[in-house]
């Protein structure tokens, strides 16, 4: 049974389309789908390396602009005389620049601050973002500023036989969101199990003990925040070209929280976690709107993610499935600061 | 020359108030070991206390100061009561959650008392600037600069020779020691919690009237805070007071020489340097960590 159940999951959630007619809760869907992807890839630092990014936003931003100006083009003016100009691209080009645009970024900030980590990766995260929104404010000739970047086109995929498709309507756009989830879940999963998935849990349990039996810590660091900051990309793309406007509102901090609180109601270190986060605080905000107002709502979610560390530290995942069989590896990782 | 001199000189009386800022945030994070998410919050309230008071009652403008540090103490140990004495001894990561949790409430529930739109404050000062040679300087400013170094010499002194001071930084040193001496740690605990809250409110009371006072002014600052603590060291009261006032020079530089538009960017840029050339910090004893 149990090795059925995520077959059976998967075949409903593709199913979803076929008797949802509600172009409204789709929406809710695919917004749902972007979330879990960006929530997911912060639990892959935030749930397996013990370190928390709070600036996860920038890459999911930088993801969104890399991918939304290679596929609408642009052009620089470098000096007098000579502009620099970026034809437009295909979509899918653009998609994975944006992916690896943010794995980059990723892979510069845990080299910074893998030097010490701890709190100073927190804060230097939550600055990256601060700086990234500024410089998406203020160089109005490369992302239009304030003003964003509009009509950025939906994705175009040409299947062999089927001609060329381009994802118009919810319902593409939902199998495209749902693809990948399930791929984004798949590589986490793989990095998870593998030898690297073993040192970034022997990390964030005492890192003093793991470093002694020859872990390379930082390398393994810096590993974990480019592929974490690779897949927020990947879902910023997504977004990008889903809704076909970012302006730098994209890299408001209170994105970024609703990451963690996903991450941290789900339950962190666990691979369904934020996935269950994602679909709570996905539709939780769509159920409140008509009750409470936004300001409402954002004390609630501030004073939710309070009761959850007080009440159930572990998340909801670790607490339902702990009932069922006993957890290998304890979600929390609270050794390695106190071996300091 | 003239505009260089000008610079500067703003710079310093910036720095005055983000010295406090800093000192504050570098104080709980020395003793208490919490990274404090709420410090920008205890900001921006200190700065709506005084509009509350001048604004909405018409009542006293040095009043009104005074009043923003004493509720902001009160409500910086009523935080650390409330949420961080429950969790003494949880690791950095989940006091952290919980004050992130306790910032975003409290970052709405001012949005929800006051709205999105900035406000200004009205001050007793003369609109007209002191024009000493070839600079000019606002005379709330020349009060803000000065307030705020009364306030930094006051905390300075206050740690340095007073019996609970004596308390806070034998905490600092060695919680357990200082246990084992009689020293109460809860209470110290609450006390340099309510004792860093009060100094963000002070920075807050006294650059609202300077600015302009709007709910989300607390993010900024709490940056600007972190970029000071990690210039100085965590936990080093000299280094985030020489820390506030590097930065305070270096953002109007940059906003005079590179753009008004990345002058917040500053206290970013410095923290990479400092992490990636001084780790510990450019004033700093060496600092565990991992």
């Amino acid at each position: 049974m149990r090795r059925w159940l995520p077959c059976i999951w998967v075949a409903f959630l593709v199913s979803v389309p076929l008797w949802m007619r509600n172009q409204y809760y789709l929406h809710i869907l695919i917004s749902t789908g972007i979330f879990a992807v960006a929530a997911m890839s912060l639990n892959l630092l935030l749930g397996y390396t013990g370190q928390l990014s709070l600036g996860h936003v920038a890459f999911f931003g930088i993801g969104a602009y890399t991918s939304a100006l290679v596929s609408l083009g642009f052009d620089l003016q470098l000096s007098e005389g000579y502009t620099f100009v970026f034809e437009p691209r295909p979509v899918w080009l653009g998609f994975l620049c944006g992916v690896a645009a943010a794995g980059f970024f990723g892979w510069i900030i845990g080299r910074l601050s893998f030097r010490v980590r701890g709190a100073y990766f927190v804060i230097v995260t939550v600055s990256f973002a601060e700086v990234v929104k500024l410089v998406a404010l203020n160089w109005v000739d490369l992302t239009e500023g304030p003003m964003a970047l509009n009509n950025i086109p939906p994705v175009t995929l040409s299947f062999p036989g089927l001609g060329e498709l381009t994802f118009w309507k919810k319902e593409p756009n939902y199998y495209l969101v749902l693809a990948v989830c399930l791929l984004s879940y798949l590589v986490i999963r793989r990095l998870v199990f593998s030898r690297a998935g073993r040192a970034f849990i022997a990390l964030r349990e005492n890192e003093a003990l793991a470093e002694s039996v020859g872990v390379d810590v930082t390398r393994f660091l810096v590993l974990a925040a480019v592929v974490s900051a690779a897949i927020a990309g990947a879902a910023g793309g997504l977004y990008a070209h889903y809704i076909k406007i970012v302006d730098p509102d994209i890299f408001l901090f209170i994105y970024t929280v609703t990451m963690v609180i996903m991450v941290v109601a789900g339950g962190k270190g666990t691979l369904l976690g934020p996935v269950v986060g994602a679909v709570i605080f996905g539709i939780l905000p769509e159920a409140l709107r008509e009750a409470a107002r936004p300001e409402v709502q954002w004390i609630i979610y501030g004073l939710f993610m309070i009761l959850i560390v007080f009440f159930l530290p572990d998340g909801i995942v670790p607490a339902v499935s702990g009932r069922l069989r006993p957890r290998l590896s304890p979600a929390r990782g609270d050794t390695a600061e106190e071996a300091a | 020359m003239d505009q260089f001199l000008q610079h500067i000189l703003n710079g310093i009386v910036l720095g005055g108030s983000y010295a406090l800022l800093g000192i504050g945030l570098t104080l709980i994070f020395g003793i208490m070991y919490v990274v404090n998410f709420t410090h920008g919050e205890l900001y921006a309230f200190g700065a709506y206390v005084v509009f509350a008071v001048v604004v909405a009652l018409e009542g006293n403008f040095f009043l009104a100061l005074l009043l923003a540090v004493v509720l902001g103490a009160v409500l910086g140990g009523g935080i650390e009561w409330a949420l961080l004495r429950p969790l003494r001894g949880a690791s950095i990561d989940t006091t952290m959650l919980v004050m992130i949790g306790a910032w975003i409430a409290l970052q709405n529930t001012e949005q929800l008392l006051w709205t999105g739109v900035a406000k200004a404050i009205r001050h007793p000062f003369p609109e007209a600037p002191l024009v000493v040679g070839p600079v000019s300087i606002s005379w709330i400013r020349i009060f803000v600069f000065f307030a705020a170094l009364v306030l930094i010499a006051g905390s300075h002194l206050f740690i340095r020779r007073s019996r609970l001071g004596a308390a806070m930084r034998a905490t600092f040193q060695d919680r357990e020691t200082a246990a084992l001496m009689g020293v109460n740690i809860d209470a110290v605990h609450t006390f340099t919690f309510a004792f860093g809250s009060g100094l963000a409110a002070a920075a807050g009371a006294l650059l609202g009237p300077v600015f302009v006072v709007f709910p989300t002014m607390g993010d900024l600052a709490a940056l600007k805070a972190f970029a000071i603590v990690i210039m100085g060291g965590m936990g080093n009261f000299i280094g985030a007071t020489l820390g506030g006032f590097i930065l305070g020079i270096a953002e109007e530089l940059g906003a005079g020489y590179i753009s008004s538009g990345y002058r917040d960017a500053m206290g970013f840029l410095i923290i990479i340097a400092v992490l990636l050339f001084k780790p510990t910090g450019l004033f700093a004893r060496a600092e565990r960590i991992g």
